[in-house]
């Protein structure tokens, strides 16, 4: 078995332009299953148009872009819902894809807001909202999630705990995932592999190796850095090629 | 008791509300009254084509409005115009052009108004066979695409992200609206087929909480819009379309009161 089985989607040198302005040039990467990309970078870097070239949204791109799999789960960063469609939560996660009643309510209850499932979606908080995107995105078990801000919202002790079910999902399902953060705190405690973007890859490599990047120091500044090489430590296992997990 | 043509119309009418009901819920998700607007006024190009060659008007209607629907989108891929604009412009253009070729084709007697507002008395068998031959396709091909354009409605993106085909349910979509127009022009009238579509599905609105209960309401709204519609043409000799159209109002009207209690109740 070779890692090439393991690949979800691949990227090669995927360029994208509206009206003669590069939104991105020239990026390259690739999500595997059981792992976490996580793209990084200031406001207006690329990150939700990289996402959105991954996932098929934007199709006339240059460069290639190589998908192996239907399965996927999306959580936008800016969703546009007409809140005049009478729309309950458990409408919503059954939006792409019917399921069992078992399988809404495993991921209501996983993002913590089963209570919400007969609500109007209009009802609900900006964070209960954001919980109810994630639940939808991981209800139908997808190969690849594609996490665009996923936590924008969430109250802190929320976002530490769906982080942490983020990376549980990750594993569990073994699935790839790729996360756009802006929280390099919370964040990086959970990836794999990090593409720092800025119109295009600027650097990329594991936490650590990114923090101690020149090119990132200059991006983020010096503090950045220190914040990300602090959570490196919280690594207690690595995953091998076959999308296995090994413990240090 | 009831005359003939007065069955043929109950017959025809439901089997019309049967389709405007779903699709007519999505004319509200998406927006797209004045896109029905446009295509029914296109209608009456087909119309005259079908007198002049002397074609079924269904099949006529539905070409012209069909062709009217792949205009627009291409106008809207060329021109920089808005796309309300573009649709005023389909819309008032067809229907100038086509009483234009009416008033050529003087040697045709044309029932104008029953063009515009239906005409019961005009429903024959034949009309009933396309009615309830068309319409249960129309419902079929709108189960088949169900999830991708609901998808799509909601949200665009996430349709696409997720593998739905939003552009292709979109399509179809508008091939089922030139469709339904084509077959329930006779009846309602093609200034008020809009109004059959959107007026049930609104009244539906006011009173369901999800969008399989929109849907069975906006059925049940469109049902009882014939019934009481032709009872109303059939007792005061008004034309059969507004009169269905008003029966629908007053349901919208009575489901208001529904929406003012439940304020009541939430405060």
């Amino acid at each position: 078995m070779n890692s090439n089985q393991n690949i979800l989607v691949k990227l090669k040198q995927a360029s994208f332009r509206i009206n003669n302005k590069w939104l991105v040039k020239d990026v390259s990467l690739q999500i595997e299953k059981g792992r976490i990309v996580t793209l990084i970078g200031p406001n207006g870097s690329g990150k939700s148009t990289t996402a959105k070239i991954a996932l098929g949204i934007y199709k006339k791109i240059d460069g290639k872009v190589e998908k192996y799999t239907n399965k996927v789960g999306y959580v936008p960063q800016k969703i546009s819902i007409d809140w005049t469609l009478p729309l309950r939560v458990r409408d919503f996660i059954i939006l792409t894809e019917n399921l069992k009643e078992e399988a809404i309510n495993d991921a209501l209850s996983l993002t913590g807001v089963i209570h919400l499932k007969d609500k109007n979606l209009g009802d609900l908080s900006g964070g209960e909202f954001q919980r109810v995107l994630l639940a939808r995105a991981i209800s139908k078990k997808p190969e690849l999630l594609v996490l665009d801000e996923p936590v924008q919202g969430v109250d802190f002790t929320g976002e530490i705990a769906l982080y942490e079910l983020i990376k549980k999902i990750s594993d569990e399902l073994n699935c790839g995932i790729l996360l756009i953060s802006h929280d390099l705190h919370t964040v990086m405690s959970a990836t794999d592999h990090v593409v720092c973007l800025n119109g295009h890859v600027c650097c990329s490599g594991s936490p650590l190796e990114v923090a101690k990047n020149n090119k990132y120091k200059a991006l983020f500044g010096e503090q950045a850095s220190q914040i990300l090489s602090r959570y490196e430590h919280r690594h207690d296992h690595i995953h091998t090629n076959e999308g296995k997990i090994k413990k240090n | 008791m009831l005359e003939d043509f007065f069955i043929r119309a109950l017959i025809a009418g439901l089997g019309i509300a049967i389709v405007t009901g779903p699709l007519g819920c999505f004319v509200i998700w998406r927006r797209l009254s004045y896109f029905g607007d446009t295509l029914a006024h296109s209608a009456l190009l087909g119309v005259t084509l079908a007198y002049t060659l002397e074609f079924n008007i269904a099949i006529s209607v539905f070409i012209i409005s069909s062709l009217i629907a792949l205009i627009l989108i291409d106008l809207q891929k060329r021109t920089n115009l808005p796309g309300d604009a573009l649709l005023g412009l389909l819309a008032h253009s067809s229907l100038a052009v086509g009483l234009v070729v009416i008033g050529f084709l003087t040697f045709i007697r044309f029932d104008i108004m029953g063009l515009l507002f239906g005409d019961i008395l005009a429903v024959t068998i034949e009309d009933i066979f396309i009615i309830w031959t068309g319409g249960p396709l129309i419902l079929i091909i709108l189960k088949l695409i169900w999830k991708s354009l609901f998808a799509s409605t909601v949200n665009y993106e996430l349709a696409e992200a997720e593998g739905l085909n939003p552009d292709r349910a979109k399509a179809i979509f508008t091939i089922l609206m030139a469709g339904i127009i084509a077959i329930s022009i006779k009846m309602v009238g093609l200034l008020l087929i809009t109004g059959m579509l959107i007026i049930p599905a609104a009244m539906a609105r006011n009173i369901s909480s999800s969008p399989q209960m929109m849907v069975i309401y906006s059925v049940i709204g469109g049902l009882l819009s014939v019934i009481l519609g032709l009872l109303t043409s059939l007792e005061f000799n008004t034309a059969s379309g507004p009169s269905i159209i008003a029966a629908a109002l007053f349901l919208f009207v009575l489901s208001l009161l529904k929406i003012k209690q439940s304020i009541k109740l939430k405060n």
